[in-house]
């Protein structure tokens, strides 16, 4: 019998020593020299996900302006602002809460801030309370008039545009903005005191907006307002079923 | 020896090497790519309501303060898009900039049927692909379900940046890595609200706990039509609008 190294030519088993060497050595290098938290992705994110927890907060939160200023917080809570953070306006707080007397919050009161949200931008919700810059009071400070704790629009809200405010504001800027509610629905008295179960009446018929809108209306009103043929202009619908009466969409 | 064999051989070979090298040095563990939310414990979700944005910006300025983004108006965690839909399929977007004015020309274009605002931001996917590209396994999922970037490993290779298919990650001019929302992780494990669902003056935002009975986010999704984007690749996204126009990619 011949032994098992015997058939192994003498260089190739140096070369298998040197080769058997260098396995060892990388796999000493692989298992032993390199820290573990280089190679286990797993422990690279656990120390990642402390240090992402270890950062400084810059926000305090909404919960936390209350413990000091009660009284505003009072007053926010009933008026049109009580969804916001006090933080959304005053900016980050957090170290004010830690050292009240030498971090104040900022006081935005220079004029281009509230329209940050409150001017008026085509893209926004329809019925969002917005205003022109431009012309709305130009040079006046928002605060001399309205109190950012306790928004309240210029006059109160009553007749019908106390529930129906998103309807109101979106008719104050459509070109039905002189009608009055009552010009086209019927409100019977039962309607104020159980809203639901007596509804104000819209118009049933075509002639009634053809009253201004038809070729040869002659209510003082429609001067200028868009006509059109009643006999040819959307056969079978009531107009309000393609146009909306509050902000009315026509071409100049 | 025949062929086959040796062919045979050296395959087995050579895949039983690979699996070697592979559990050696260990770079993604099982189950890291894609997850799925576990019976005990938080599973963060966000929620957006198309129809509250009103387009003022405080998000992504709150964003940028909270996280030290850079104040340049092209690195956003968050950020919201002004969507403008016209007559015949045309439709405009573009990321909103709060310090410019913005001219509100819908009121004379006659061609526009429609616009509004849509916030965006990393959509935390259950199935990230940025965690399956990622060549050093610096970014991944945590057992909440945050898709996190480890700047410590990060090469800033952008493979990434290129795979988000909501362009949600960007590289940071500072530390050369990718950086995208977390979430506010460090607002959120101390119990506080990401900054954005923080200013948010409208509620537009909403954050909280999908594993929760009751959260104000698993209310949102109970009592709305809910939406993701993309919802074709398959991310799984944990991001969920409501009232999204068809429009909104």
């Amino acid at each position: 019998m011949v032994k098992f190294p015997e058939k192994i030519p003498d260089s190739l088993a140096r070369l298998l020593v040197v080769f058997l060497a260098l396995v060892a050595a990388g796999a000493f290098v692989v298992l032993v020299v390199i820290p573990r938290p280089m190679k286990d992705v797993r422990l690279q994110w656990a120390d990642d996900i402390k240090r992402e927890q270890a950062k400084p907060v810059r926000y305090a939160g909404f919960h936390v302006c209350v413990e000091c200023h009660g009284e505003i917080y009072e007053m926010k809570k009933k008026g049109y602002h009580r969804d916001l953070s006090c933080e959304t306006c005053h900016g980050p707080a957090k170290a004010h809460t830690e050292d009240p007397d030498k971090v104040k919050p900022v006081i935005p009161a220079q004029r281009a801030f509230c329209p940050l949200c409150h001017a008026y931008n085509p893209s926004r919700p329809r019925g969002f309370p917005q205003i022109n810059p431009v012309v709305h009071n130009p040079l006046k400070a928002c605060a001399s008039c309205h109190n950012p704790h306790d928004p309240k629009p210029p006059t109160t809200p009553k007749d019908c545009s106390a529930c129906h405010g998103e309807i109101a504001r979106t008719k104050a800027v459509s070109h039905h903005v002189m009608l009055a509610c009552t010009t086209c629905h019927e409100v019977p008295r039962q309607h104020k005191i159980s809203p639901r179960s007596v509804k104000p009446s819209k118009p049933q018929t075509r002639e009634f907006c053809g009253k201004c809108h038809a070729k040869d209306a002659r209510d003082k009103m429609a001067k200028d307002a868009p006509r059109v043929d009643l006999s040819e202009h959307g056969e079978k619908y009531v107009c309000w079923q393609c146009h909306y009466p509050h902000s009315p969409e026509v071409e100049n | 020896m025949n062929g086959r064999r040796t062919f045979l051989k050296g395959l087995f070979a050579f895949l039983f090497s690979g699996g070697l090298i592979e559990g050696m040095l260990n770079i993604l563990p099982a189950g890291a790519l894609a997850r799925e939310a576990p019976d005990k414990g938080k599973w963060y979700g966000y929620g957006v309501s198309v129809d509250k944005c009103i387009g003022c910006g405080r998000c992504m300025d709150a964003c940028k303060t909270e996280n030290d983004v850079p104040r340049e108006p092209f690195f956003f965690r968050t950020w919201v898009e002004r969507y403008i839909l016209r007559k015949h399929g045309a439709t405009t977007v573009k990321t909103i900039d709060p310090a410019a004015e913005a001219p509100p020309e819908a009121d004379f274009d006659k061609s526009i049927l429609r616009s509004f605002f849509v916030p965006k931001l990393c959509n935390q996917c259950a199935n990230p692909p940025c965690v399956q590209v990622c060549p050093v396994g610096a970014t991944f999922q945590t057992d909440d379900g945050v898709v996190l970037v480890n700047v410590k490993t990060c090469i800033g290779c952008r493979y990434c940046i290129q795979a988000c298919p909501y362009g949600a990650r960007y590289l940071h001019p500072v530390t050369r890595t990718a950086d995208k929302c977390t979430f506010c992780y460090h607002r959120i494990s101390k119990g506080l609200l990401p900054a954005c669902v923080e200013v948010c003056p409208t509620q537009a935002r909403v954050f909280g706990d999908l594993n929760a009975q009751a959260s104000p986010m698993s209310r949102f999704q109970r009592m709305n039509k809910i939406h993701v984007l993309k919802p074709a690749l398959n991310t799984e996204p944990k991001v969920y609008y409501a009232g999204l126009d068809g429009e909104v990619r």
